[in-house]
């Protein structure tokens, strides 16, 4: 944040955003089920100019064998941006932000992932980002959730995930790049859209509390257009040639 | 109640009411949800979804076919296409009296053998305890691997048996097929297992369409002219 272009309009007087969008539309969004064909479970994604390809492993051995868990199955999500994904060639090594997105990833995928039919197994999420204008983390969340079912792990529901922010005092749904870098808030979300529950919320900005709870409400329902889209890649792939 | 079958992924409402939850659902409330992808089948009161995708996760008594990865002086460790490892006691195969002195284990079954087995024992603490002391069970000699998915075996075996009773009939071909999605065919002509192949593998890909069985049946006609 900090205002990189002071003079870029974020937004105009007829409500439209540097993009061209409205205040409550998302980006252009294209999913497509299992690309991949060594990996168990697949999935990829364009979310506006964002590409991301995920790739699913497991249930499998856990190896080091320490980390398996005689209860349950472990996830294990690695969330990873290519050198070529940025402007600026990005060192693809770890680096501190993309430790915390593989973290809150996992953590999102867990409360919809049902582990404990696997005792003693993982599941390892591989999230690459090719391309990345903003969002990545929302759009990767969702491809990783349309990559578990295709490898199918038994989920009690699918995750989708979109961001929703403050940018010229107004709440906007589907932050990108330049409206995350000038904007004044940006408000990640993932939610369950059969059960209706949140498993990601975080916020980087400042709001009041009615502005917070807008804020929720739009994001919300900007996670129930990416669910039809998840939806609609699975059909695709599942059921493409037959009829409901 | 009818027999309604409906294409579902994870968190579809399949069905709300007093039914049964079994595989691959669970209930929420008073909502039975899918937790997969697949076809949805209600019957009188139970409700379950037949999954088109996922691992082979084992259950007792089933037959299986299984690959030699490596061996101890007391048992075989066979990959089982699964998340888990079949575990091979020598006392199956050298019977009570073995002695980890005399025998060697690589007399009997070496790394990469193929082997016809049974899940004898599996629960969530254990990895499958395998026997192949039985009829039809123990190391496959000849024959050739194909690997299909595990969800699409009882598509592969049909109704009683008629999609696989119908291919052994075209192609004179002796067919094993593991619970697993290893299946191995053999037979006596070349082209009577190719033929066997090809119709294997055509289920693997069209286990979702209707009237595959016909598909099959034509295809396997057409080839024997």
């Amino acid at each position: 944040m900090g205002g990189r272009e002071a003079t870029m309009v974020l937004l105009d007087e007829n409500g439209i955003r540097c993009d061209g969008r409205k205040i409550d539309e998302t980006r252009k969004i294209m999913i497509k089920a299992g690309v991949l064909k060594n990996a168990d479970g697949s999935a990829y994604i364009e979310f506006g100019d964002n590409k991301i390809l995920v790739g699913i492993f497991g249930p499998r051995d856990v190896h080091p064998k320490h980390m398996s868990d005689t209860d349950t199955g472990i996830l294990r999500v690695r969330y990873h941006m290519e050198p070529f994904s940025v402007t600026e060639r990005k060192n693809p090594a770890p680096s501190r932000r993309e430790i915390e997105i593989s973290k809150v990833i996992k953590e999102a995928l867990e409360p919809a992932v049902m582990l404990e039919k696997f005792p003693r197994t993982a599941v390892d999420v591989f999230i690459e980002v090719l391309q990345a204008d903003g969002g990545t983390r929302c759009a990767a969340l969702s491809a990783a959730s349309v990559a578990l079912a295709d490898a199918g792990i038994p989920m009690r529901d699918m995750v989708a995930a979109c961001a929703s922010g403050k940018v010229a005092d107004t709440i906007v749904l589907d932050v990108n790049n330049e409206e995350d870098q000038a904007g004044q808030a940006d408000m990640p979300i993932g939610y369950m859209p059969n059960l209706k529950k949140i498993t990601l919320l975080q916020l980087d900005g400042i709001l009041t509390s009615d502005e917070f709870k807008k804020c929720v409400d739009v994001g919300i329902n900007g996670c129930k257009i990416v669910y039809e889209l998840q939806k609609k890649a699975l059909t695709d792939k599942y059921f493409g040639n037959g009829s409901n | 109640m009818e027999n309604k079958r409906k294409y579902v992924i994870p968190g579809d409402l399949v069905t709300t009411g007093p039914f049964r939850p079994e595989q691959n659902v669970i209930l929420e409330g008073k909502n039975i949800i899918s937790t997969s992808i697949g076809i949805s089948e209600i019957y009188d009161d139970s409700v379950r979804v037949i999954p088109l995708t996922g691992k082979y996760i084992p259950k007792i008594d089933d037959l299986v076919i299984g690959k030699v990865i490596s061996h101890s002086s007391l048992s075989w460790e066979l990959d089982i296409n699964s998340c888990y490892v079949g575990f091979l006691p020598a006392q199956d195969v050298f019977g009570r009296d073995f002695s980890a002195h005399a025998d060697e284990l690589s007399s009997k079954l070496k790394t990469g053998d193929l082997v016809a087995a049974r899940i004898a024992n599996f629960d969530r603490t254990r990895d499958p305890l395998i026997t192949i002391s039985d009829r039809d069970l123990g190391k496959i000699d000849s024959g050739a691997l194909i690997k299909i998915s595990p969800s699409k075996v009882p598509r592969l075996i049909g109704k009683r048996g008629s999609m696989i009773q119908m291919i052994e009939q075209g192609t004179d071909a002796a067919i094993t097929i593991g619970q697993n999605g290893w299946v191995v065919v053999s037979c006596e002509s070349p082209e009577g297992l190719l033929k066997a192949k090809k119709a294997i593998q055509m289920v693997n890909e069209k286990a979702h369409v209707a009237n595959l069985t016909d598909q099959v049946k034509d295809m396997l006609e057409s080839k024997g002219e």
